[in-house]
Parts: structure tokens; sequence; C-alpha cells
């Protein structure tokens, strides 16, 4: 009895719920087409969401220091701008850009991190400055239109994969990076960088006062999140090819997969997987909404309504005191951590 | 505790807001010397009606944000419920003068409950509002979408004049901007719930144990939000002559945040006033009115733009740091 009621309250903590919801979204887009779950199109269906996925990796680092980055959408489109113009069609400049590229994306998250903490400006106001500065500096090199073309080798990540694997037909190198990431960003949550990253975030006194260097911590999440979108960046090039739109509301869609995660605004509470997943959750949703053919006009609506029952759901069981052996004091206004 | 908020609001906040029209008549002066040295002059008549008529709509939805970012909250919603206020308003007087105080009605109506709305999930429901009023924007423009192909409704020229009409160089929009500014000046200083919005953006849990229903200050702040929302619609259909859902592709809310933050309001709520949003309206006004002035590219005007509030902020955020800031929260770090 009592396994099955720890069963039930870990299913229903605000971690789990988004495994719970991608369970049920996924069961629906198998009722509607159970040939989603062959091999080759789950593998297109993942392959599609690594971009948005890994840009969730990005951004929990830097929601749960207790931030936000407004910017990545548009430092999305501002790498494939970058790739298409300088690579211009030459296999040679392939990874020399692609260095470039790095070293862009660390230098616009080293940006926002020093202003939000050497300079205390509130992260929202640094990263939707940064947001118009790229969009406007991107517009204003190209001249309006991007120019330029992409090599094919820089393709390769986007669109190929490792060929003739029996029943999944290709693993995309997508898949390969987006699980890279993932693993990486789990690793990265359980040494001390990650612990003071998630302290700094539950109360940055506390943390500042115990030791931790807070601010470096906060600055290394906003290079994180740079290098994320760097990647997405490489990846949704390579997929989609050269638009400078391709970033465009990005941010907000990857803050909503964050938030689908049970990750709490303001920091200190959730896990990078489950970040992964609340991505996981939004493209799922996407592909059901393309089965049940519903209008696109439509689609925000949906969605909206979605994230607002999906986020108070997930915000009634954070508010009630969580029945552990270890009794929360009733004063306290939060359950502990769920890690 | 409520007892200590008067003197303590009142001595930062003068200082503040004094700080912050001395940066808009720095502003004014570096902007001015720009475009005399370009030959120009800023302070001609067709440019000054040209800065005044810009402050209309971004001071509408600011003055409004003041109060959601006072109580910790944010609004995302109101470029969209813009928009639907524009329709609404458009196709409910269908061209007819009689049918004016009507969809006046209608529209403060319908921004009302998109604002109780949002209130009400954030308060009761305890989500977070940045994903409470991304989704409500996300419905609001599903439905636009799927309901209106195009411009919609007729304004009867009458009630066009709310969009052209001036007094002097003044534009009649930004005079009833400056009377709702004025009036949400007095809301805040001199009524029960203006105080308890300092209180419940200052620490939540405070404002409850002193009493405050904290869940009703805040449904007020996000009704009051979502009306200023729709007067922005109404503007926007006197200036159109239709409604336009297509209005909400200009990101206002993001303009509204950042003239509210320029205007010395903290975005973690509890201190700052519409006085001070007002001038952060008027310097975002003026600095477009000097680029275009000036031609700049409309792309390096976003490179400016960017540049000058993230710059604003960190002087505040200095000036915050080194007088106020310290020791409110260290008697707020003892009181929790």
């Amino acid at each position: 009895m009592t396994r099955v009621r720890e069963l039930l309250l870990r299913a229903t903590n605000p971690t789990a719920t988004v495994f719970v919801l991608l369970v049920f979204v996924f069961a629906a887009v198998f009722v509607k087409n159970p040939g989603f779950f062959e091999g080759p199109s789950l593998m297109a269906f993942l392959k599609q969401a690594a971009p948005l996925v890994i840009l969730a990796a990005g951004q929990y680092f830097v929601i749960v220091s207790g931030n936000f980055d407004l910017s990545v959408g548009a430092l999305v489109g501002a790498q494939v701008v970058i790739a298409a113009r300088l690579i211009d069609g030459e296999e040679s400049r392939t990874f020399p850009v692609m260095a470039v590229m790095v070293l862009f994306g660390i230098a616009v998250g080293l940006v926002n991190g020093l202003i939000t903490t050497a300079l205390k400006v509130q992260s929202f106001i640094t990263t939707l400055g940064m947001l118009l500065v790229l969009y406007g500096a991107i517009r204003l090199w190209t001249g309006g239109a991007p120019t330029g073309s992409l090599s094919e080798s820089f393709r390769v990540l986007g669109r190929m994969g490792i060929e003739n694997v029996p029943v999944l037909g290709q693993i995309p190198w997508a898949l390969v990076v987006m699980v890279a990431v993932g693993a990486g960003s789990v690793l990265l949550m359980r040494t001390r960088f990650g612990r003071v990253l998630m302290a700094a975030g539950d109360n940055d006194r506390a943390a500042a006062l115990s030791g931790a260097r807070v601010d470096t911590a906060r600055t290394l999440a906003f290079v994180l999140s740079g290098v994320s979108a760097t990647i997405a960046g490489v990846l949704i090039g390579g997929f989609a090819g050269v638009s400078a739109q391709v970033g465009d509301g990005l941010e907000f869609t990857v803050i909503t997969a964050v938030v689908l995660g049970g990750v709490v605004l303001g920091g200190g509470r959730g896990s990078v997987l489950a970040a992964m997943a609340g991505a996981l959750v939004i493209e799922a949703l996407f592909t059901l909404f393309n089965q049940f053919a519903l209008p696109a006009t439509l689609r925000p609506a949906v969605q909206g309504a979605i994230i607002i029952a999906a986020v108070a759901y997930a915000a009634r069981r954070r508010t009630r005191p969580v029945p552990t052996a270890t009794a929360t004091p009733p004063t306290a206004t939060a359950s502990p951590t769920p890690s | 505790m409520t007892s200590l908020h008067k003197p303590r609001l009142q001595k930062p906040r003068l200082g503040t807001t004094a700080l912050i029209y001395l940066a808009l008549a720095g502003v004014l002066v570096v902007g001015g010397t720009a475009v005399a040295l370009d030959g120009g002059n800023l302070f001609a008549t067709a440019t000054i009606v040209d800065m005044l008529t810009r402050t209309s709509l971004t001071g509408f939805l600011a003055i409004g944000m003041t109060l959601v970012i006072l109580c910790r909250s944010l609004d995302l919603s109101v470029g969209y419920t813009a928009a639907l206020s524009s329709l609404v308003a458009a196709t409910t007087m269908d061209g007819q003068v009689a049918n004016i105080p009507l969809a006046i009605a209608a529209v403060l109506l319908v921004s009302g409950l998109v604002g109780a709305a949002n209130g009400a999930v954030t308060a009761y429901l305890g989500v977070n509002p940045f994903i409470t009023t991304l989704g409500t924007g996300l419905i609001i423009k599903g439905y636009l979408d799927t309901q209106y192909k195009g411009p919609a409704g007729d304004v009867p020229a009458v009630f066009q004049q709310f969009g052209y009409t001036r007094l002097g160089p003044v534009p009649v929009s930004t005079v009833v901007m400056l009377a709702v500014a004025a009036a949400a000046i007095w809301f805040l200083r001199s009524s029960r719930t203006g105080h308890h919005m300092y209180a419940v953006g200052g620490d939540l849990d405070v404002a409850r144990m002193s009493g405050i229903r904290t869940g009703r200050t805040l449904m007020t702040a996000h009704i009051l939000c979502g009306m200023t929302a729709g007067a922005a619609g109404l503007l926007l259909a006197a200036r159109f002559g239709t409604g336009s859902a297509e209005a909400y592709t200009n990101l206002y809310e993001l303009d509204a945040i950042a003239a509210v933050v320029l205007g010395g309001t903290l975005l973690l709520g509890g201190k700052g006033g519409v006085a001070g949003t007002v001038a952060g309206v008027a310097i975002l006004a003026v600095l477009d009115t000097v680029f275009n002035v000036l031609q700049i590219d409309p792309f390096a005007k976003d490179v400016l733009r960017g540049v000058v509030i993230i710059t604003a902020v960190a002087i505040y955020a200095r000036r915050q740091l080194d007088r106020h800031a310290r020791r409110p929260r260290f008697a707020e770090g003892k009181a929790s």
C-alpha cells in the first residue's frame, strides 16, 4: 500500500507531471496515428525536436539560478545568418566559422551575465536589450535579407545521421547531439557548479554567505545558454536553411517548455531532465495539432490554454504540503526541492 | 509593518523620479544638439507633435503595466488585449455615432475581463504571471487569427477625432493619457488599495500577515492594467478607423515594460510609481523622434534602443544599490 502511495505521490510532483503529460500526449498521437512510433517517423520527430530540447537545457541553467534569457531566439537567428554570411558556400571555411560561432555565443552569454551580475540590471531587461541589439545588428549587417549560403558539411549535423541502423533506419546526428547535451547537463547539475547554481536561485544571499560564488555561477549559466543557442543554431540552420526569422519568438517557446517541466521561474527548483522533457511535450503537441489538422490560426489558443492548465496543476501540487517522513514546518510556503 | 511604508516610500521615490526627469532633460538636450548639428530643429512644432503623439499609446499601456509590476506581477498580454479591444470598439460602433458610448463600455468590460482572468489565474491558481499572461496572450492571438482575417468594423469620424485632434501642439489622446496618469498617481498615493499594491509587491507574505487581501489587490492591478490596454485599443481604433488584429505584431508589451523600467519602477515590485513611468514613456518617444529626424536606419534604431535601455537601468541599479536597497533588504531578511 505505502509503495503505491509513494508511487502516486512521485507521479504527481511537479517534476514528474511533465513525464505523465508526455505519456498522455504520446498516447494521443499513437491513437490518432499508430505509425508514428515506427522507427523512421519517430526519428524524424526527434530530429525536429532536438533544437528546442537543447535550448531548453541552456535556458534551464539560467532560470534555475533565478534569471531569464530572452535573447536566445535572436541569438539563434544571428548565428544562422553569421554562418551563411561567413561560410558563403565554401567547404573549407566550415570549421573555422563554427569556432567563430561558438565564440560569439560565449561572448553574448558573457555580456548578458556580466551586465546582470556586475551591473545589477534585472536579467529580463538585460536580455530584452540584447534581443533588440542582436535583432537590429544582424539586419543592419546584412542589409535586411541574409546573404551567402551554408556549406554541405555544415548542414550534415542538422540533416544527416547514422545510416542503415536496424529497425530505426537512420539515427540523426541531431539526436546524438541532443542526448550528449542532455547527459552533459545532468552531470553538470551534479557537480559543485550545479549545486551552487541551484542554491543561488533558491536564496542567493544564503548561498553567498555560505561562500558560494553566486555571480560567477550565474554568469556561467548565461554562457551555457549562449552555447546552447549556438548548437541549436547549427542544427536549425542545417535542417531548415538560412533565414533571419528562424529564431523569432523562440525564447517564449523555450521558457514555456522549461516551465512546463516543473522548473520554477525565480529559480531554485526543478530538474534539467524535466525541462528537456517539457520541450519534447511542446514538440509532441505540435505534432498532435498537425494530426488533428487543427487550423494553424487556432494553435496558439490551444497552446496557451494547455500551458496555463499544466502550470496551474503543477502549482497546486507545489503549494500543498507533501506528507513525507521529514515533515516540513507549517509556515514554509513551499515544499522542499524535488530532486 | 504597514505604518512603515509611508515614510520609507516617499523619500526615495522623490529622489528617483527627479533623477528620471533629469535623464529625460538630458536626452532632450543631447537629442536636440544632435538634430541641430544635423541642421534640423528638434523643437519645431511638427517634431514636438510627433513626439507627443508617440507617447499616448505606449503611455496607456505603461500606466497599467506599472500597477501590475508594482505588485511584482507582469502582463505580457497587453498588446493582444489592445488589438482585441480595437476590434471590439470598431465592430460595436459599426459607423454609428450613437453606438460610441456602448462601444467604450464594451471595450472596458472585455479588457477588464481579460485582466480579471489574468489576475485570478495568477493570484488564486498560483501560476507565475509570466506564464499566465503569455498564455492568455496566445489564447487571444488564436481567437483573433481565427476570427478576423483582416481589418473589421468601422469607426465613425467623430471618434476618429480622438486619434487626430490637437489642442495647440498637444494631441487629445496625450491629454487623456496624462489625465489617466494623474488618476493613477492619485490612486497609488492616496487610496488604500494603492498602498496595498506597494505592500504586496514588497513582500507578499508580510502583506498577507498584515491583514491585506493580497489576492484582491493583485486582481485589481490586473483588471486596471487590462482596462488601460482597452484604452490603448480604443486609440488604435480611432487612429486606424477600423479594428485591426494585426496590431499585436508590434510587441507593444515589451515597449510598455521597457518604459516602466526606464521610469524607475523595480521589476521585483514594491518600488516606483506612475510619475516615473510617464518620464520613461517620454524618453522612448524622444529617442524615436530623434532617430526619425536623423533618418537613422531602422535596424540601428533597435540596437541603440537596446543599449539605451540597458545603460539607463544599470545607472538606476547602481544608485539604488548605494543608497536605498540595502537597508530595507536587511530588514526584510530579518522579518521573514
